[in-house]
């Protein structure tokens, strides 16, 4: 009897996730057909977007930095540790470079930007909704999505893959130093085996990610600030959603993309 | 009702229900170009829910609005938008853009409508800061000012574009008496020189008194009363008069 209520109960809950995530992605293609629909009228407006591209993509470069040195560093150091039992020392730098690219330097980033930045989205966007900016803009007839919206949308897309080759750079070089200088790896079979294993794929595929990722944050980020409801806590809890949301839907998309675009640009 | 074939807004049967509440019961109005209606009730009687549906800003459950001859209710926001360059509204907070100085929340609209030399949105600026007062803040962030100087600031930013109509939303609740008083005198002063159609939400009688041509009284989401302030004021309606007087009935 007992069992039976709990399952009854999970079951009611579980339907609730179920339509409530059903409405969520309802919320986002909304959100992302305004915005091409914004696009389509080719008003952008400039001056905002590459003001936010000083925010997002600029601003965001220490943080990225520091995630793709160090994990390159740790990455080369973990395989070199498995690797040198087998006498593989020289095939630290491919494996380094092709993770780098086809998985850690896209992921790490796209969740570095979306707790940095979609944070920040959302609670500008936020606050200005529970101050009723957002009210105050639309009785200027002003749309939110022109105005808001659609200038941090290319902000991400424009600095997202330059954020992500920058990580994926810095954490290939981190780890040939820590190969190379720290743990004896000689320097030339190690870059040979990186250039020969790493290819063109690679890079079109931590491209790839990039976009998507960005199109991911700012479209959880402006819906969470557009619907945050009255008071600090709102914006609090639109905040928290943002990142929780769009860090979740990163790990997730990426598995889905990763065997998608393993159908485009197969591994070597 | 208004003899006006055209009023400037015209409301009929408007009801708004949020969740399960009821908030606006069937509103029928009609204000006429050029007139100030007071809309007055206490707090919660759904005063700037209503304000908000004249301007498109909250969609109603029924009932139809017209602005200008235009029926709004079923319009998308896109098409909207050029009716709201028509109507401006003031917020009761003032709703300045706070990562912008005075100035420039004060040029917006201009900017927003295309305006692109200095000299004229500089000259403009002035000459809107100047109707409210605060020549000699510009520089000044939204964050530095006072809650009085906010609303001003707001009311010169709704007034740049020279709206046809102005709705204002508790234009003197929470100032002191003497700005209060200012912000009165200010809203006489844009009827009569710009000749604006003006609607004020508010539960401040004395405000109510003073600019009124008209006022509606709202109480549980319907209108109580219409009419001339004398009027009002000489009503022997229990209800107007415990809201006139302040005094409240429930407590024993």
């Amino acid at each position: 009897m007992v069992l039976i209520r709990f399952l009854g109960r999970a079951g009611t809950s579980a339907v609730a996730v179920f339509f409530s995530a059903v409405k969520y992605l309802g919320d986002l293609s909304v959100l992302a057909f305004e915005t091409l629909s914004s696009l389509a009228q080719l008003s952008v407006r400039w001056k905002l977007t590459l003001h936010q591209m000083m925010e997002v993509g600029y601003r965001s470069q220490l943080v990225v930095i520091v995630t793709g040195g160090f994990t390159g560093a740790v990455f080369a150091a973990q395989t070199f540790f498995q690797f040198h039992r087998l006498s593989m020392d020289s095939a630290v730098g491919a494996v380094v470079s092709v993770s780098m690219f086809r998985e850690l330097g896209p992921v790490l980033t796209g969740l570095m930007v979306a707790g940095r930045v979609g944070a920040a989205m959302s609670a500008e966007i936020g606050t200005m909704k529970v101050t009723e900016q957002i009210d105050a803009l639309r009785s200027l007839g002003v749309h939110p999505v022109d105005y808001l919206v659609v200038p941090r949308f290319l902000a991400l897309l424009f600095s997202m893959p330059l954020l992500v080759a920058e990580c994926v750079g810095i954490g290939i070089l981190a780890g040939q130093f820590v190969a190379v200088k720290m743990l004896g790896v000689p320097e030339v079979y190690y870059v040979d085996y990186m250039l020969r294993f790493t290819a063109l794929r690679d890079v079109k595929m931590a491209l790839t990610k990039g976009f998507v990722f960005a199109i991911l944050v700012a479209l959880i980020a402006c819906r969470e600030g557009l619907n945050a409801e009255e008071g600090a806590v709102g914006v609090g809890r639109a905040t928290t959603e943002a990142v929780v949301v769009s860090s979740l839907a990163i790990l997730i998309v990426n598995f889905f993309l990763s065997l998608i675009l393993n159908i485009f640009y197969p591994a070597g | 009702m208004s003899a006006d074939p055209k009023p400037m807004i015209l409301v009929a049967g408007l009801t708004k229900t949020i969740d399960t509440q009821q908030i606006l019961t069937g509103i029928d109005l009609s204000v006429a170009r050029g007139e100030t209606l007071v809309i007055i009730g206490r707090s919660g009687s759904g005063k700037s829910v209503l304000l908000k549906h004249l301007i498109g800003l909250m969609t109603p459950t029924a009932g139809e609005i017209w602005i200008e001859g235009r029926q709004i209710v079923g319009l998308k926001e896109r098409q909207l938008m050029p009716i709201r360059k028509t109507v401006g509204m003031m917020f009761q907070g003032g709703a300045l853009f706070d990562a912008m100085s005075v100035e420039e929340n004060v040029a917006f609209p201009l900017r927003e409508a295309g305006e692109r030399n200095a000299q004229t949105i500089r000259a403009k600026v002035a000459e809107a800061l100047e109707v409210v007062d605060l020549l000699g803040h510009e520089k000044k962030m939204p964050v530095n000012l006072s809650g009085g100087m906010k609303k001003r600031v707001a009311l010169a930013r709704v007034v740049i574009t020279r709206p046809n109509c102005v709705l204002y939303d508790e234009p003197t609740a929470g100032l002191d008496p003497v700005v209060s008083d200012s912000i009165n005198h200010l809203i006489r002063r844009l009827q009569k020189r710009f000749g604006v159609t003006s609607i004020v939400v508010t539960h401040d009688m004395k405000c109510a008194a003073f600019i009124a041509d008209r006022v509606a009284f709202l109480n549980a989401g319907r209108i109580y009363f219409n009419g001339a302030p004398a009027e009002l004021m000489e009503s022997t309606d229990p209800t107007i008069q415990d809201f006139i007087q302040g005094r409240a009935r429930d407590i024993e």
